[in-house]
């Protein structure tokens, strides 16, 4: 079986290589910090379950006070390569040219195809890979498939794919960092019992008696909850146990299915607005080297106003048909 | 109460524009503390949670085949594609990449997208060149727009997709959260009701990338015969 530390190997050894180039590169402004940065990273993916949780947490706040202590910051006048990489010729005939989308497209094939059938795949009862984990699995085996394509078809030197992921991972910088952070800190929340908290506010200042304004609490807390958390996920528990259970469900007498789609939906318009939910607008912008780190969100900003406000007259006309 | 102190820290911290990963773990440390854990369990709790999680950052693995590949000339190939393609605009290209990806997260093939995967390497110079063919004269800001834009389509493609498909997580989390609440539902009625903000979302968002062409073809001080041989954008 494929575990899914197989994985986690590969992304150490790829930012162990990340962090040795980091560190031979005179020209790079704090190289040791940015190489201490992502070899701790790499510690991580690589050590992570053979020491201890108090051993991760202190690799974490050292990451943390790296990029705090402007680890990251670029000297005056150093450029980004996004101008170079868009005006840069291709110096290969036209038809050969063509065949770089093969390996662009393997990644997703490969691991589309992983997930769908690996996941359920066994050989003598033993399952093929860890089918709780499929889908990191399959990615891994859709990288591995594009890279040894590429190597085929493109004929790079040995480090070159190396060097390249360097050139964009030290674009995008802390940024990396931040999804996995912030799931670690909805775990701390969980534990502090912030929901309940926020649940129970929420119930004690609602006024009971106007359905229009229970659904609007609904569907804004869901909202809203969700920018806080980064998450309609760890929002949906609270609102539905503080709100749609106990108002829309049992009081008003409303379509269960309704309320939980919906408010579930009204959620995901918090998270086409938060910095919290940084894996959808934190790192596109990194990303996409744009100035504005909050490019995404302002962006998405006028959609996810026009779909809660939609949301909520959906959930306030459809929901108590009966 | 003293349990939100994290949130007021994430908030201002946020607000105040400090580095967000000091931030965030200063908002997990504070809390925890305050929940009466000792200060060595807290940074446990943190590091537990951080190696738990390690899969969300699994996704950079990628970036050897997707760097590798634009050194040879995979965003310039992109944008070769949009040179044939006569009648191309970038909010047409964001809002049929949008469709498809709805279309693909509702069947369950999430995996067929993502910011490192399709919108660096691909999408975004794709919408970036069908720009500079409509205008030879756009300029950075506007080209910037163009490229948050690329992240949005994939998000609202994503979110307002996946979330009709009967088996994914949120469909099975609401599922549970009610039934623990007494309530039974069927995951097919959960993914009915989510038909009709998934339809609104595509709607919000091609008007919305209608706009933005609009706005593209009306840009003032335009310079070069482009524009007046060519008023709808339509030929090269």
């Amino acid at each position: 079986m494929i575990p899914v530390g197989a994985v986690y190997a590969l992304a150490g050894l790829m930012f162990a290589g990340v962090a040795v180039l980091e560190a031979l590169d005179r020209a790079q402004p704090r190289r040791f910090l940015r190489a201490a940065f992502w070899g701790a990273f790499a510690a991580s993916f690589l050590f992570g379950d053979l020491w201890g949780d108090r051993a991760n947490g202190l690799l974490l706040i050292a990451m943390v006070l790296i990029a705090g202590l402007g680890g990251f910051k670029r000297a005056p006048g150093q450029a980004s390569d996004v101008d170079a990489r868009s005006s840069a010729p291709s110096d290969q005939p036209l038809g050969a040219a063509w065949r770089i989308f093969a390996p662009a497209l393997a990644v997703p094939l490969v691991t589309l195809a992983g997930a769908l059938l690996l996941g359920k795949a066994s050989v003598g009862g033993v399952p093929l890979i860890d089918p709780k984990q499929a889908t990191p699995i399959s990615l891994g085996l859709g990288v591995l498939s594009a890279l040894t394509l590429a190597y085929a078809v493109l004929r790079p030197r040995p480090l070159e794919p190396l060097q390249a992921a360097r050139g964009i991972i030290d674009a995008v910088g802390w940024a990396a960092l931040l999804p996995q952070t912030l799931a670690a800190l909805g775990a701390v929340f969980a534990l502090a019992g912030v929901g309940h908290v926020v649940g129970d506010l929420l119930a004690r200042v609602l006024p009971l008696d106007n359905r229009f304004a229970v659904v609007c609490a609904f569907t804004g807390g869901m909202a809203l909850f969700t920018i806080i958390m980064g998450n309609a996920f760890a929002a949906f528990p609270v609102m539905a146990a503080a709100i749609g259970l106990p108002l829309i469900v049992r009081r008003f007498g409303g379509d269960p299915a309704v309320m939980g789609a919906v408010g579930m939906l009204s959620g995901f318009c918090g998270t086409l607005v938060t910095p919290m939910a940084a894996n959808f607008n934190m790192v596109p912008a990194a990303l996409l080297e744009l100035k504005d780190r909050y490019g995404v969100i302002k962006a998405q900003a006028p959609s996810a106003a026009a779909l809660l406000a939609a949301n909520t007259l959906i959930l306030y006309f459809f929901c108590f048909r009966r | 109460m003293l349990a939100l102190i994290g949130i007021v820290i994430v908030v201002v911290g946020f607000a105040a524009g400090i580095n967000p990963l000091l931030v965030v773990v200063t908002a997990a440390l504070a809390s925890g503390l305050l929940a009466g854990l000792a200060p060595l369990d807290v940074v446990a709790a943190l590091g537990k949670a951080f190696n738990q999680n390690r899969f969300v950052s699994v996704v950079w693995i990628i970036l050897p085949v997707v760097g590798l590949l634009e050194r040879y000339g995979l965003q310039a190939r992109a944008r070769d594609l949009v040179g044939r393609l006569k009648r191309s605009s970038p909010g047409g290209i964001l809002t049929g990449y949008m469709l498809a990806r709805q279309i693909t997260a509702a069947l369950g093939l999430n995996a067929l997208g993502g910011h490192p995967q399709m919108v660096r390497p691909l999408i975004a110079p794709m919408a970036e060149a069908a720009a500079e063919r409509m205008r030879p004269d756009v300029d950075a800001p506007l080209k910037e727009t163009i490229r948050a834009n690329a992240a949005a389509s994939d998000n609202m493609g994503a979110f307002f997709g996946e979330d009709i498909f009967i088996a994914f997580g949120s469909i099975l989390l609401i599922k549970a959260v009610l039934k623990s609440g007494g309530v039974e539902v069927s995951p097919l009625a959960l993914s009915a009701w989510a038909a009709p903000t998934a339809i609104l979302a595509f709607v919000v968002h091609a008007v919305r990338m209608a706009r933005l062409d609009r706005r593209l073809r009306r840009l003032k001080g335009a310079s070069g015969p482009a524009v007046e041989a060519d008023p709808d954008g339509a030929a090269p």
